[in-house]
């Protein structure tokens, strides 16, 4: 659909079919009614002097009403389709050649380990700039065998990458409910309230401690908050390549969290220090001064001792939960 | 010589963000020149200095500070030709989110910050709807999901530009934004060039000096309130 035939329907019609458009022109400043007269006569009587005041040109405006329709109209659209992702090295920190070329495909989780300040962040962040040797570490990135279209770098709508970063925070004054309906409106999802509903409820399966839909934001637990924010990864983001950087360290349930991650036919590339996510991933990358140094494919006996691990990893938690309800561990 | 326009509110992480791209420049082995300007006074030209680039300071005083940068910015964009400047980057703080410094054709970059409050980018006036480049800052505080909900409220008062993420600390994203500068406007003078929005105009009798209240003192261009 092209932007240019809204402006010819009568307001009552766009503002139904597009009700976008009367929040971008508030954040202006501006309202609008829906009339029976069209979008175009409505920009054409807007007072100059009004304008003027409210700091936006005649031309500005209609520009970015523009921008804006064109981006909306691009969320609507379908996704290009991933099916590889592909790294070529380029060099550790020392500048010596790293020999790689690896390729990634749907439904892959691979996790990046190294030392503090090794390189895994750099690594993630060629992914998501989709690197052409235009970063300190030199290296590539090829998205369906192919040098992708520069579209994929700044383009909000269909982002490339989704990240779940190490932080948390929040600082907005908003209650969970809130935020999740803010964040899926900007993706403009369909059916926003179902999606809302269901991020909450997967996130309150994820936290340890349940968490009301008003409580806000600001003050979520750190399980809660990470909770949420993979919820609504999981949930909201349609982006094919999903990095999460080192999501270990809050009293979440890792196991349901990943699985709820990896059940969209996404390549997953994870940061981590766990050695039950490190062993949930088909390979490892091990970072060393800068390049990736290894690559390590999970073993048969490895995937054995992950359900050692795993078992172990039950027992502590277990362990965790009676020092929480009060109990002594005299007998373990 | 690439000359960009940066601007943003105070404290949003401008001087921060132009250290680490002076770095990813220096790194290219660019020169570099950096004009500040503000309206009381500044520690910024120092910071500057340390970086071994050119630098330029002017503070406005009493007159306001954007009205200062276009009566100045003609000369210092000679200055910084004369003096075989590869790039030269102006910051100037938006004190009045009315003003703005952005000039047509020239590549104007907006620094806000994460922390600013969802309806800080509505109050901002042409010195972000009208940027070419926006730059949010203090993403390392705050969760990627509010850090997209921020950057969507953005967009909507400034759909065309491009929006980056950089760490003003780190330096995270500062060598991708240095990728785009190097695509900034490359001129020599401006002469002929035009300010991107008008300033507003103001003088009334508190302009002029007066600092009496009440009725009889109020001349010129005076706006009442329906109250
Ligand atoms: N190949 C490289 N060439 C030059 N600089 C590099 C290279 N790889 C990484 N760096 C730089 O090294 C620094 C540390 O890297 P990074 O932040 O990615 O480490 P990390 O492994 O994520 O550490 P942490 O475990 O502490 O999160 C960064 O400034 C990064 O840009
Ligand atoms: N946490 C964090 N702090 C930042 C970031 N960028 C800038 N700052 C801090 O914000 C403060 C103001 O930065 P400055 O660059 O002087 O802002 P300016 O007034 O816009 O030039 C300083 O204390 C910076 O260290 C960032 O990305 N993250
Ligand atoms: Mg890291
Ligand atoms: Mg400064
Ligand atoms: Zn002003
Ligand atoms: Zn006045």
């Amino acid at each position: 659909m092209k932007a240019t035939s809204l402006y010819h329907k009568p307001l009552a019609v766009t503002l139904e079919e597009h009700p976008y458009i009367e929040d971008f022109l508030s954040s202006f400043g501006l309202e609008i009614q829906p009339t029976t007269t069209s979008l175009e006569e409505y920009l054409d009587t807007l007072d100059p002097d009004l304008l003027e005041d409210l700091g936006i040109s005649s031309e500005q405006l209609r520009k970015s009403l523009d921008d804006f329709l064109a981006g909306m109209l691009a969320l609507q659209s379908p996704l290009d389709k991933v099916e590889s992702l592909t790294i070529i090295g380029g060099r550790d920190k020392t500048g010596r050649p790293e020999h790689i070329e690896l390729t990634l495909r749907p439904g892959e989780v691979v996790c990046i380990v190294g030392p503090t300040g090794s390189g895994k962040s750099r690594l993630l962040a060629d992914i998501e700039w989709v690197a052409q040797g235009d970063t300190p570490t030199g290296r590539k990135i090829l998205i369906n065998d192919q040098v992708p279209d520069s579209k994929w770098r700044f383009s909000t709508e269909h982002k490339l990458v989704a990240q779940l970063s190490q932080n948390m925070n929040f600082v907005m004054d908003l209650s969970a409910e809130e935020f999740i309906r803010m964040h899926a409106e900007s993706r403009l999802v369909t059916n926003p309230e179902e999606k809302i509903a269901q991020i909450l409820e997967q996130a309150n399966e994820l936290a340890g401690e349940r968490f009301s839909p008003n409580t806000p934001v600001t003050s979520l637990s750190g399980g809660q908050s990470r909770a949420l924010m993979i919820a609504d990864m999981a949930i909201l983001s349609k982006s094919p390549i999903a990095l999460i950087d080192e999501i270990e360290n809050a009293g979440i349930d890792r196991k349901k969290a990943l699985d709820l991650l990896v059940k969209e036919e996404k390549i997953i590339l994870m940061a981590t220090h766990d050695p039950i996510l490190a062993l949930m991933g088909d390979r490892r990358l091990v970072i060393r001064n800068g390049g990736i140094d290894k690559i390590i494919e999970s073993s048969p006996a490895e995937r054995k001792n992950l359900i050692a691990l795993e078992e172990l990893d039950n027992k502590l938690l277990a362990l965790r939960n009676r020092i929480r309800g009060g109990e002594t561990l005299e007998n373990i | 010589m690439r000359f960009l326009t940066i601007s943003g509110p105070p404290s949003s992480g401008k001087t921060s963000v132009i250290l680490r791209v002076i770095e990813a420049l220096q790194l290219r082995e660019k020169k570099i020149g950096v004009i500040k300007f503000d309206c009381l006074l500044t520690d910024d030209d120092k910071r500057y200095a340390e970086k071994g680039v050119l630098v330029q300071k002017g503070l406005s005083g009493a007159l306001c500070p954007d009205h200062y940068f276009v009566s100045n910015i003609e000369s210092c964009v000679t200055w910084g030709h004369e003096n075989g400047c590869e790039y030269l980057i102006s910051e100037s703080a938006g004190l009045c989110n009315r003003c703005s410094p952005h000039i047509n054709e020239i590549t104007a970059v907006c620094v806000i910050d994460n922390l600013s409050g969802i309806n800080t980018p509505r109050k901002i006036g042409p010195m972000l709807k009208s940027a070419d480049i926006v730059v949010i800052t203090k993403g390392d505080i705050v969760s990627q999901a509010e850090r997209e909900v921020f950057a969507s409220r953005v967009k909507q008062v400034n759909p065309g530009a491009i929006i980056m993420h950089v760490n003003g600390i780190t330096g995270q994203g500062a060598f991708e934004l240095t990728s785009l500068f190097e695509e900034a406007s490359d001129i020599e003078t401006l002469k002929g060039k035009t300010l991107r929005f008008s300033m507003p105009s103001a003088l009334c009798s508190y302009c002029l000096g007066e600092t009496r209240i009440g009725e009889e003192h109020q001349t010129g261009n005076i706006r009442k309130m329906d109250i």
